[in-house]
């Protein structure tokens, strides 16, 4: 990828290696990527190929062992305490004694943010995840699918530049899937950011991305990079066009050469 | 509302079977126990009963060995209802002596076992030195520690409620710190990735994500603690010779073998101590109301 702006993220022979009882465990080896400013990169393979971990080194929630990786052109570390970025985890996470609005205020009140602008904040996130209205209701009272764009407003509402998405919609049944796919669609088209993405769906993965990471386990890494040639609009139906079949089938292809599918 | 109403009916009559079957045995029980004394009385005074005359006999001693329930019954009626709340024959004015120094103990209880809870699970050194004390501490049986606390303490001058309420204080710290050190740690590791994400200070991690999940564990080990804390109190009266308080009347029951006093004392004594947990029971479901829990 050729980009004027600076990477977002820029890694490099990247390696991560954990400690276990049963010995070592490569969960990242020689992962090059660059990601620049604007993209939407998915990261897709089977349980164990490492997508979460790579998504847990750019958040600095993990350390790697080996090469290196910048963020903003910073250490992970620096990019977290400048909170470069907005984490989404599989788990909406929200608070259960907070309402809607106290959970999107959270990481406003942690960077002490004015109360004005908090609550401006908060009106204009939870609008942008069609919530507006919902503000003073507990987690409890919403659905999986309105819980989890809580928590996408939660990560939106300070404004970061970097989405970091593992997994978001994974414990949502298909149609409110297909649903909140469309509308991160349009989210990241009006606010622009770059946004990283791990699933382990073909279809959601193809649908989303400007760039798909496609990776493989024992050891984790990257083995294929597929760049999308869907136009940036892309109504639920794309994934009926022959183009987008084209791309999932590369996708398939890629995880098959990781050998993906054998036991 | 209804689903309460419902929850009462259905324990109901679960509760009131026990209390009849409960009723019935110490009915017999009175009379087995009492019997062979009514049977000397008996003998001495040259008089043969019969058995029905033997029964309300055995049921209307006035120092019976057990007494029975009709006994207790009466004896806490008057003792509760009847006398004026400033006679020390009244069970009402006991049991405030002694619900003064439970609540003295057990606030400053909860607030130590809070305060233990903390430093355990922030300072490291404290997870691994203190945890093993504090265990120790409650092996060690509370009848043997209260009077050294009280002479120990009647010796520097401090008398009256204070001592007593340190009793309570002993026995209600613990409950509060191993639940609170179960709840401060209670968050999901999700949660706090999440506040490590926002690069939050530990204080703010502390204020804004460990305390809120506690409280459910605060008020189920303050459930436990408040009773300890009554236990502590009427263990305290004891070795005192206090002249007021349940621990007292109990003392001063066995010490004039006033069995029915001592039965109604221990009654006086179970609904303060019913009262003190439903109490904490429901603040407890207001402030989990208050935090948005979710109505059961």
């Amino acid at each position: 990828m050729t980009t004027a702006s600076p990477a977002v993220v820029a890694a490099s022979k990247l390696g991560l290696t954990f400690q276990t009882n049963d010995g070592p465990v490569q969960a990242l080896a020689d992962v090059d990527l660059t990601i620049g400013k604007g993209e939407f990169v998915s990261f897709i393979g089977p349980s164990g190929c490492g997508k979460t971990t790579l998504l847990r080194v750019i958040a600095d929630l993990e350390k790697p062992t080996s090469g290196t990786i910048a963020v903003n052109g910073m250490t992970p570390e620096q990019a977290r305490e400048a909170r470069a970025y907005g984490y989404v985890f599989q788990a909406a996470a929200l608070f259960p004694w907070r309402t809607i609005d106290a959970n999107v205020a959270l990481p406003l009140e942690i960077m002490g943010l004015p109360k004005a602008e908090q609550k401006e904040r908060i009106r204009r996130t939870l609008e942008l995840v069609n919530l507006a209205g919902f503000e003073k209701k507990y987690p409890w009272q919403l659905s999986g699918g309105m819980q989890q764009r809580a928590s996408i407003a939660r990560a939106l509402a300070f404004d970061a530049d970097l989405l970091l998405m593992d997994e978001p919609f994974g414990a949502l049944d298909e149609i409110v899937r297909d649903h909140l796919n469309e509308q991160l669609l349009e989210l990241w088209a009006r606010t622009n950011k770059t946004i990283c993405f791990v699933t382990h769906s073909i279809p959601e993965a193809v649908y989303l991305s400007t760039r798909i990471v496609v990776m493989s386990p024992r050891p984790g890494r990257v083995t294929d990079v597929i760049e999308s040639t869907l136009p940036k609009e892309r109504p639920l139906d794309i994934r009926e066009t022959p183009e987008f079949l084209a791309i999932a089938a590369r996708v398939r292809d890629g995880l098959r050469a990781g050998h993906s599918y054998e036991d | 509302m209804d689903s309460a109403m419902d929850s009462l009916r259905s324990k109901f009559l679960p509760v009131t079977s026990i209390l009849a079957g409960i009723v019935v045995i110490w009915y017999v029980g009175v009379f087995f126990m009492n019997a062979p004394f009514q049977r000397d009385l008996d003998r001495r005074a040259g008089v043969t009963s019969s058995f029905s005359e033997l029964v309300a006999k055995t049921m209307s001693q006035p120092k019976p060995t057990l007494p029975a329930p009709h006994q207790v019954a009466q004896n806490f009626f008057e003792n509760t209802f009847l006398r004026k709340i400033t006679s020390n024959r009244s069970l009402v004015y006991h049991a405030w002596v002694t619900l003064s120094s439970t609540l003295l103990g057990f606030a400053m209880g909860t607030v130590l076992g809070i305060v233990i809870a903390v430093g355990i699970v922030h300072v490291t050194t404290l997870d691994r030195s203190l945890m093993p004390w504090i265990i120790a501490s409650q092996t060690i049986p509370i009848l043997a520690v209260a009077p050294m606390i009280i002479v120990v303490l009647a010796a520097v001058g401090i008398t009256g409620l204070i001592p007593k309420a340190l009793i309570s204080t002993y026995l209600s710290f613990f409950p509060v710190a191993v639940g609170m050190v179960k709840g401060l740690r209670s968050p999901e590791l999700m949660n706090l990735d999440l506040m490590h994400t926002y690069n939050a200070s530990r204080a703010q991690t502390f204020w804004k994500l460990r305390v809120p999940a506690s409280v459910p564990y605060l008020f189920a080990s303050m459930k436990v603690a408040v009773a300890a804390s009554l236990v502590g109190a009427i263990v305290g009266e004891l070795p005192t010779g206090a002249v007021a308080g349940i621990g007292a009347k109990l003392l001063a029951g066995a010490y004039y073998s006033q069995t029915i006093d001592i039965w109604s004392a221990l009654v006086a004594g179970s609904v303060v101590a019913a009262l003190l947990v439903v109490v904490v029971g429901l603040a407890g479901r207001i402030v989990d109301r208050a935090m948005g829990g979710r109505p059961v």
